[in-house]
C-alpha cells in the first residue's frame, strides 16, 4: 500500500512539474529562435510573466457570449492536463500512465480541439469560423498518419501503453528498424501539424487570416487566454516528450530512486533542449505553406507512416 | 436451455400487448376524445419499452435462453419464440429508444393536430404500434417464418410511417425508395433462410442451428444474409433509401427507425453469421470489414456536404453502421484464423457500437425534432443562436455530438477505442497481407472519427452557436417538458455508459458466451475503474477517473481563478473596425466545410458556379452574385440510375406481348392450354 | 522479436532496403526534373551500399565488384548524362503536373502489399538473412514499371525504367547473393546503351513535336486522322521544315 502511495504521489508531483515546465519549454524555443534570426530575445521565463499578467486581467466577453465560450478554456485545460499526466516524463510504471493509452491521448486532444472549435463558432464572427473551419480540416488530415504511426510502435512493442512501450523500446537496447525511422518522421511531421507550428501555422503572428490556432482563441482574453495558451504550450511538450520516449528513451527512470529520477530528468532536459533546437531550425528554414498545400504535406506524413507499418510487416516481422 | 423460470418471456409478452393497445387505442379513440389517444397510446408504448427493457436486460444479465411455442401460424409448424442474451439485449436497446420516443411523443405529435397543415393522427399511432411490434417480435423469432411475417410487417409500417406526410412528392418518393430497397432486401434474407433450411429439413432456428453446411452453402448463405439484412442496416452501395427517408418521417420515428431498425440489420447478420451458421469464415470477415470502411468514409463524407440537419444524421447512420461493420470484420477474421478471444473482442466493439449508437443517434434526433418543432427549419443555414434560446435542447443536442464525435469521457469512445484495440490485435495473424491490411482500414477509421468531429462542430456550432439567421430561428422557445426528458434520458445513459464500461462488457459476456463460447475475463480485471479489454500491459483506460479529473479541473478553476475575481463586462465582438456584425457575416455550413470539398473533391459529384450580375452604366459594376452549389451522390448516378434505365429497357422488350387485341390473348389462352396437355400426356 | 536477434549488419541491410523502397515512392510522385535524377542517384547509391553489407554478411566477394560497378554506373555515370541531357533540351527546370498525387501513392502502397503476398512462397523457402528483402526489391521493380505507365514526360519514363532495373539488380543481390559476373557485366553495358539510345530519341521527339511530353506519341496512331496535327504548334513548324 504504501509503494502504491509513493507511487500516486510521484505521478501527482511529475504531472505538475510537466505543466509547470512547459512555458518554459516555449521560453527557451523563442530564445532560440530570437538568437538564430539574430534577434534580441526576451528572458526564459518571460511565458510565466505573461501568463501571470492575463491571469490578473479582467475578463470582456462579447455581447452573445454563451456559457459555452465561458467553459471551453477550462475543459481544454483539463483535457489536456490528463493528456499530460498519462505520459511518461521522468519515470515509467506511474499508474496515470494506466489512466490513457496513446488513442485515449488522441481522443484528449480531439476533446480540447472540438470545443475550441465550438467556442470559436459561438460569437458568429468569420474569424472564428475561419479558424475552426481550417482547424477541424487540418486536424482531420492529421489523425491517419498519427495512428499509423501510432501502430507501427504498438506493433513493435506490443502495446499502446505508453509506459510499457518506452520500456521495451529502453530494454531492446541499440537496433535498427526502419519502421521506427518512418514512424518517427511521420510524428515529427504530424506533431508539426497538430501543434500549430510553421510551414501548418504560425504561432507568432496575430494576423487571421494566416492563422489557424489563433483564429479560434481570437474572442478570448484574460484568464481564459491564459488558460488556453498554458495548454497549448502543454500540448507542444506532450507532443516533444512522446517523440522522445518513443525512439530516444534512454535515461528514463525505471525505478523510484532518487538517483534514477535525477538522471530522468536531467537526461528528459537535454533531450527537450535539443529537439526544441531542432524545431527552431526547421521553422526558421522553411516558410508558411498555404492551406490547401497542407494537405500534401500531410497526406506524405501518412505515406512515411504507411511505409513504417509496410516495412515492420514486410522487412521485420516477416520469414 | 434452461426454461426454470419463464417471467422474462412473459414480460416480453407484456411488452407485445402493450404495444398492440397502443396501436388499438390510436385505431379506435374516438374525435371527442384527442387526448385519450395522445397520452394513452404513448403511455402504452411508455409500459411496452420499460417492459422490453426488464425483459431483456434479465434474460441477458441472468443468461437465461427461453423458448416458447405458440399456436398461431401453419398447423405443422407452430410458431416458435426465444429469448436468449443477444435477443435481450437488442430487446434493451428497442426498449430504451421506443421509452424515450414515448416520453418525446405526446407534445411533439401535438403540431400534427393543431399546426397549420394538420394531419390525422391514428394513422400515426397504429403505424408506430406496428412498426414496433414487428421489431418486438423478430427478436423473439425462433423460426424463419415468424422472422419474415414479423420483419415485413415492420417493412411496411416503416412506409406508412415515412409517407405520413404524403403531400409532397418528394416524401412519397423517398417512401417508395425505402419500399423497393426493403423488399429487395427482404427477398434476398428469404434466400438466405431458403439455403440454410434446405440443407437444415427445416424452419425452425434449431434446425438450421444443428446442421453442418459446407464451406460453399455456408458461403452462399452469408452472403445473401449480408446484402439482405446490410440493405436494411444501410452499407454502401445500398445505402440511398437512407437519407431520403429518415429525414421526412416524423422525428421520433426517425430516431426508432435510425436507432433501432438499423440494428435490426445488424441483428440479422450477427445472428445468421455466429448463431445458425455456426462456423464463421476469415474471408467473409474481410469482406465485411472492406464494405464497413467503405460506409464509414463515404458516409461520413456524405454527411458533412448536408446543411439540412436530419439528412446529416441520416448519413451519420450509414457511417456508424460502417464501423460496426468494420468490428464484425475483424472478429470474423480473428475467429476465422483461430483467435477466439480477439474475436471476441471485436464483437464486444461492434456491439458496444450498436447500442452507443441507438443511443446518441436517437438523442440527436430527438433533438433535431426539437428543433423543427420549435422552428419549423431543417435548414441548417436559417439557424443559428439556438444555445440561448433552446438552452437544455442545445445542452442535449451538445451531449449527442460530443458522444457520436468519439470524445472522451462518453460513451462513443469506448466502443471506437475498442474497435481500434481489435485492429492493433492484427500482428497476431499469420497471414501477411490481412496484417497490413487491418491497420489501414483502422487509419481510416481514425480519418473517419475525426471528420465526424469536424461535421459535428459545424452541426452543433451552425444551428446553435452564432447568431440567428432568421426570423423564425431567432424567436424560438424552449420544448416543452416531456420532449426534455426524452432527451435527458438517452443523454445520461450516453454518460453512464461511457464512464462504466466494465459493467457494460461485463453484462455483455452472455451473449459472447452464447455466440463464441468465449468472454473477456481480463476486461474488468482490475476492478471496475480500469477498463483493460486483453491485459493491463497491452492497453487500460480509465474512464471514471477521466470524469472525475475534468470536474476536479473545474472546481479548482472556479476557487483558484473566479471566485473573489470581477464580473466580466460585456462588449461587442472583434470586427477590425468596421462596424456592427450582422448574422449575414457568420460562416455558413457550406462555408465550413469547404476546405474538406476542395481536397475530397473526387468523392461527391459536384457542380458549383458563380453568376455576377453586373450593373448598368459607364462604370463596370456587380449589383450580385450568386453561388450555386449542387452536390450528389455517385452511387445514385453511376449504380442506381443505370440499374434502373436496364430494367426499363428490359421491359420494353416484354412489353411487346401485351398487344391489346383479344384475339392475341386468346390465341396465348389456346397455345398454354395446348402446351399443358402436352406435358399431362407424356 | 526477429530483427533484434540478427547482427548488426543484417539490420542495416533492411534499413537501406527500405531507404531504397522509399526513394522508389519518392521518384514516383516528384514533379521537378533535376531533383528526380538526383532522387535515382541516391537510390543506386543506397543499393550499392546495402550491396556492400551484403557482401560483408554473406562473404561473397563478387559482390564488392557489383557495388563498385554500380555506383560508377548508376550514381555517377547516368545521373551525369541525364542531367548534361535536360541541360542541353532546356528541361532541367520543369515541373510536370501529376494529376491525384496522393492516388497514385496510394497505389504504389498497394503494390508494396502485392509484392510482399506474391514474394511470400520465396520468402518460406529461402534460408538467406537477406530473405525480408526480396518483397522490398520486387516493389521497386513494380514501381519502376508504374511510374512509366503513369507519368507523362519522356524523363520521367526514363528514370522509371532505370529504377526497373535497379530493383531487378536487388532481387538479384539479395536472393541469390548477385548474378554471375558476366551477366552482369552484360546488362550494366546494357543499361548504358540503352541510356545514350534515350538520349537521341529525347532529340528526335523534341524535334517532332518541340515538347517531350510522350502524350504527343498518341498522334502516331492510325486511328487518328491526319487533321489533329494541324492544331498543334508543331505542325507549323512542320510546315515551315518541309
Amino acid at each position: 500500500m504504501n509503494s502504491q502511495s509513493i507511487a500516486w504521489t510521484l505521478a501527482a508531483a511529475q504531472t505538475l512539474l510537466f505543466i509547470l515546465a512547459a512555458p518554459l519549454l516555449a521560453g527557451w524555443v523563442k530564445r532560440v529562435k530570437c538568437h538564430l534570426q539574430n534577434r534580441a530575445a526576451p528572458a526564459v521565463w518571460q511565458p510565466y510573466r505573461d501568463l501571470a499578467k492575463l491571469i490578473k486581467k479582467n475578463l470582456v466577453l462579447a455581447e452573445n457570449a454563451s456559457w459555452l465560450f465561458r467553459a471551453v478554456p477550462y475543459i481544454v485545460f483539463g483535457a489536456t492536463l490528463l493528456a499530460a499526466a498519462a505520459v511518461p516524463l521522468i519515470a515509467v510504471h506511474l499508474p496515470t500512465s494506466a489512466i490513457a493509452d496513446v488513442i485515449v491521448l488522441v481522443g484528449f486532444f480531439a476533446l480540447a480541439r472540438f470545443f475550441t472549435a465550438l467556442a470559436a463558432l459561438d460569437i458568429g464572427t468569420a474569424f472564428g469560423g475561419m479558424g475552426a473551419s481550417r482547424e477541424m480540416t487540418v486536424a482531420a488530415l492529421a489523425e491517419p498518419a498519427m495512428l499509423m504511426a501510432v501502430f507501427t510502435l504498438a506493433m513493435t512493442a506490443h502495446s499502446t501503453n505508453l509506459s510499457v512501450a518506452t520500456e521495451t523500446v529502453l530494454q531492446a537496447g541499440l537496433v535498427l528498424r526502419p519502421s521506427f525511422l518512418f514512424a518517427l518522421l511521420a510524428l515529427l511531421m504530424v506533431a508539426v501539424a497538430e501543434c500549430g507550428r510553421i510551414p501548418v501555422d504560425n504561432p507568432a503572428t496575430h494576423l487571421e487570416l494566416t492563422m489557424l490556432h489563433e483564429a479560434m482563441i481570437l474572442e478570448y482574453n484574460g484568464r481564459h487566454l491564459a488558460l488556453i495558451e498554458w495548454a497549448a504550450q502543454i500540448k507542444l511538450m506532450i507532443y516533444a516528450v512522446l517523440i522522445i520516449d518513443f525512439f530516444f528513451p534512454w535515461g528514463i527512470a525505471s525505478e523510484f530512486s532518487a538517483s534514477a529520477l535525477s538522471v530522468g530528468v536531467l537526461a528528459v532536459t537535454a533531450k527537450l533542449m535539443l529537439l526544441a533546437m531542432l524545431l527552431v531550425v526547421w521553422e526558421t528554414v522553411l516558410a508558411k505553406m498555404r492551406l490547401f498545400r497542407v494537405p500534401q504535406f500531410l497526406g506524405f506524413a501518412f505515406l512515411l507512416a504507411l511505409l513504417g507499418m509496410l516495412t515492420n510487416v514486410v522487412l521485420e516481422t516477416g520469414g | 436451455m434452461n426454461t426454470a423460470n419463464g417471467l422474462p418471456l412473459l414480460l416480453a409478452y407484456a411488452a407485445i400487448v402493450c404495444t398492440l393497445l397502443s396501436g388499438a387505442v390510436s385505431l379506435f379513440a374516438v374525435r371527442r376524445h384527442p387526448g385519450f389517444l395522445h397520452f394513452g397510446s404513448f403511455l402504452f408504448l411508455f409500459l411496452a419499452g420499460a417492459a422490453s427493457i426488464a425483459a431483456g436486460g434479465w434474460a441477458l444479465l441472468a443468461h437465461l435462453t427461453l423458448t416458447d411455442q405458440l399456436a398461431f401460424g401453419l398447423p405443422w409448424l407452430k410458431w416458435h419464440l426465444r429469448l436468449d442474451p443477444l435477443s435481450g439485449f437488442f430487446l434493451v436497446l428497442l426498449g430504451t429508444l421506443v421509452t424515450a420516443a414515448s416520453l418525446y411523443g405526446p407534445s411533439y405529435t401535438r403540431e400534427y393536430t393543431h399546426g397549420k397543415a394538420p394531419q390525422p393522427l391514428p394513422p400515426l399511432g397504429v403505424f408506430t404500434a406496428t412498426f414496433v411490434l414487428g421489431m418486438q417480435m423478430l427478436l423473439l423469432a425462433d423460426d424463419a417464418l415468424v422472422f419474415m411475417i414479423f420483419w415485413e410487417i415492420m417493412s411496411l409500417s416503416g412506409y406508412f410511417l415515412v409517407a405520413y406526410q404524403h403531400q409532397h412528392a418528394a416524401n412519397r418518393h423517398a417512401a417508395f425508395l425505402y419500399l423497393l430497397l426493403a423488399h429487395v432486401g427482404a427477398l434476398v434474407i428469404l434466400l438466405s433462410f431458403g439455403v440454410l433450411a434446405a440443407f437444415g429439413g427445416g424452419l425452425t432456428f434449431d434446425q438450421m442451428r444443428a446442421t453442418h453446411l459446407a464451406p460453399l452453402w455456408a458461403t452462399l448463405a452469408f452472403l445473401f444474409a449480408f446484402l439482405g439484412f446490410g440493405t436494411k442496416a444501410g452499407m454502401v452501395p445500398l445505402h440511398v433509401w437512407l437519407p431520403d427517408a429518415h429525414p421526412v418521417a416524423p422525428s421520433h420515428i426517425s430516431a426508432l427507425m435510425s436507432g433501432a431498425m438499423l440494428k435490426m440489420g445488424i441483428y440479422g447478420i450477427v445472428r445468421v453469421s455466429y448463431d445458425l451458421i455456426g462456423e464463421v469464415r476469415w474471408e467473409w470477415g474481410l469482406l465485411v470489414l472492406v464494405i464497413g470502411t467503405a460506409s464509414a468514409l463515404l458516409g461520413v463524407l456524405y454527411a458533412l456536404m448536408q446543411h439540412d440537419l436530419k439528412r446529416l444524421l441520416a448519413y451519420h447512420s450509414i457511417e456508424n453502421i460502417g464501423i460496426i461493420l468494420m468490428g464484425l470484420g475483424m472478429s470474423m477474421i480473428f475467429l476465422g484464423t483461430g483467435h477466439k478471444i480477439l474475436g471476441t473482442l471485436g464483437l464486444v466493439a461492434a456491439l458496444y457500437h450498436t447500442l452507443n449508437h441507438a443511443l446518441f443517434k436517437g438523442l440527436l434526433f430527438l433533438g433535431a425534432g426539437a428543433v423543427l418543432y420549435r422552428t419549423h427549419e431543417r435548414d441548417l443555414e436559417r439557424m443559428g443562436g439556438l444555445i440561448h434560446r433552446m438552452p437544455v435542447t442545445a445542452f442535449m443536442f451538445l451531449v449527442g455530438s460530443v458522444a457520436i464525435s468519439a470524445l472522451p469521457p462518453f460513451n462513443g469512445f469506448v466502443s471506437e477505442w475498442l474497435t481500434f484495440q481489435t485492429a492493433l490485435q492484427a500482428p497476431a495473424l499469420e497471414n501477411g497481407v490481412l496484417r497490413t491490411m487491418i491497420p489501414i482500414s483502422a487509419a481510416l477509421l481514425a480519418l473517419t472519427g475525426a471528420l465526424a468531429a469536424a461535421c459535428f462542430v459545424k452541426a452543433f456550432g451552425i444551428a446553435f452557436l452564432g447568431k440567428p439567421r432568421s426570423r423564425r430561428v431567432a424567436h424560438a422557445r424552449e420544448v416543452p417538458i416531456g420532449m426534455q426528458g426524452g432527451m435527458a434520458l438517452l443523454a445520461v445513459l450516453c454518460l453512464l455508459l461511457g464512464v462504466f464500461p466494465t459493467s457494460v462488457i461485463m453484462a455483455m459476456a452472455p451473449i459472447t458466451q452464447l455466440l463464441v463460447q468465449d468472454s473477456l475475463p481480463s476486461a474488468a480485471a482490475q476492478g471496475w475503474l480500469w477498463l483493460t479489454p486483453i491485459s493491463p500491459q497491452v492497453a487500460s483506460y480509465s474512464a471514471p477517473l477521466v470524469l472525475i479529473a475534468i470536474v476536479v479541473v473545474f472546481g479548482l478553476g472556479f476557487l483558484l481563478l473566479k471566485r473573489g475575481a470581477v464580473p466580466a463586462r460585456r462588449c461587442y465582438p472583434w470586427d477590425c473596425g468596421f462596424g456592427r456584425l450582422t448574422s449575414r457575416m457568420e460562416y455558413t455550413s457550406t462555408a465550413f466545410t469547404q476546405p474538406i470539398r476542395r481536397v475530397f473533391g473526387a468523392v461527391w459529384k459536384v457542380d458549383e458556379a458563380v453568376e455576377t450580375t453586373a450593373g448598368a452604366g459607364p462604370i463596370p459594376r456587380v449589383t450580385g452574385i450568386r453561388h450555386h452549389l449542387h452536390v450528389q451522390d455517385w452511387s445514385w448516378l453511376k449504380v442506381y440510375q443505370p440499374i434502373g434505365r436496364l430494367v426499363l429497357a428490359a421491359a420494353r422488350r416484354i412489353g411487346f406481348i401485351q398487344t391489346g387485341n383479344i384475339h392475341t390473348y386468346l390465341k396465348y389462352s389456346l397455345a398454354t392450354l395446348l402446351l399443358l396437355l402436352w406435358i399431362v400426356s407424356l | 522479436m526477429a530483427l533484434s536477434s540478427l547482427s548488426l549488419y543484417s539490420q542495416a541491410i533492411i534499413l537501406f532496403a527500405a531507404l531504397v523502397l522509399f526513394t522508389s515512392f519518392v521518384m514516383l510522385a516528384q514533379t521537378r526534373m533535376v531533383p528526380l535524377i538526383f532522387t535515382f542517384a541516391w537510390q543506386g547509391l543506397l543499393m550499392a551500399v546495402a550491396t556492400v553489407l551484403v557482401a560483408i554478411v554473406s562473404g561473397h566477394k563478387h559482390l564488392y565488384i557489383s557495388a563498385a560497378l554500380t555506383i560508377v554506373l548508376k550514381v555517377g555515370l547516368i545521373p551525369w548524362l541525364l542531367y548534361r541531357l535536360s541541360v542541353r533540351l532546356d528541361m532541367n527546370y520543369e515541373t510536370e503536373a501529376i494529376k491525384h498525387p496522393s492516388l497514385l501513392l496510394l497505389g504504389g502502397a498497394g503494390l508494396v502489399i502485392f509484392s510482399y503476398f506474391i514474394a511470400l512462397p520465396i520468402v518460406h523457402l529461402s534460408g538467406l538473412a537477406t530473405r525480408n528483402t526480396i518483397a522490398v526489391s520486387i516493389a521497386v521493380e513494380l514501381l519502376g514499371m508504374l511510374m512509366m505507365s503513369v507519368r507523362g514526360t519522356a524523363m520521367a519514363q526514363v528514370i522509371g525504367f532505370m529504377s526497373m532495373e535497379n530493383g531487378l539488380f536487388f532481387a538479384a543481390v539479395v536472393s541469390t547473393y548477385g548474378m554471375p559476373l558476366i551477366v552482369e557485366l552484360g546488362v550494366a553495358f546494357d543499361v548504358m546503351v540503352a541510356s545514350i539510345l534515350f538520349g537521341v530519341f529525347f532529340f528526335h521527339l523534341r524535334d517532332s513535336f518541340d515538347s517531350l511530353d510522350v502524350g504527343h506519341l498518341n498522334l502516331l496512331s492510325e486511328a487518328n486522322e491526319p487533321a489533329p496535327l494541324a492544331e498543334t504548334p508543331a505542325a507549323s513548324t512542320q510546315g515551315e521544315h518541309a
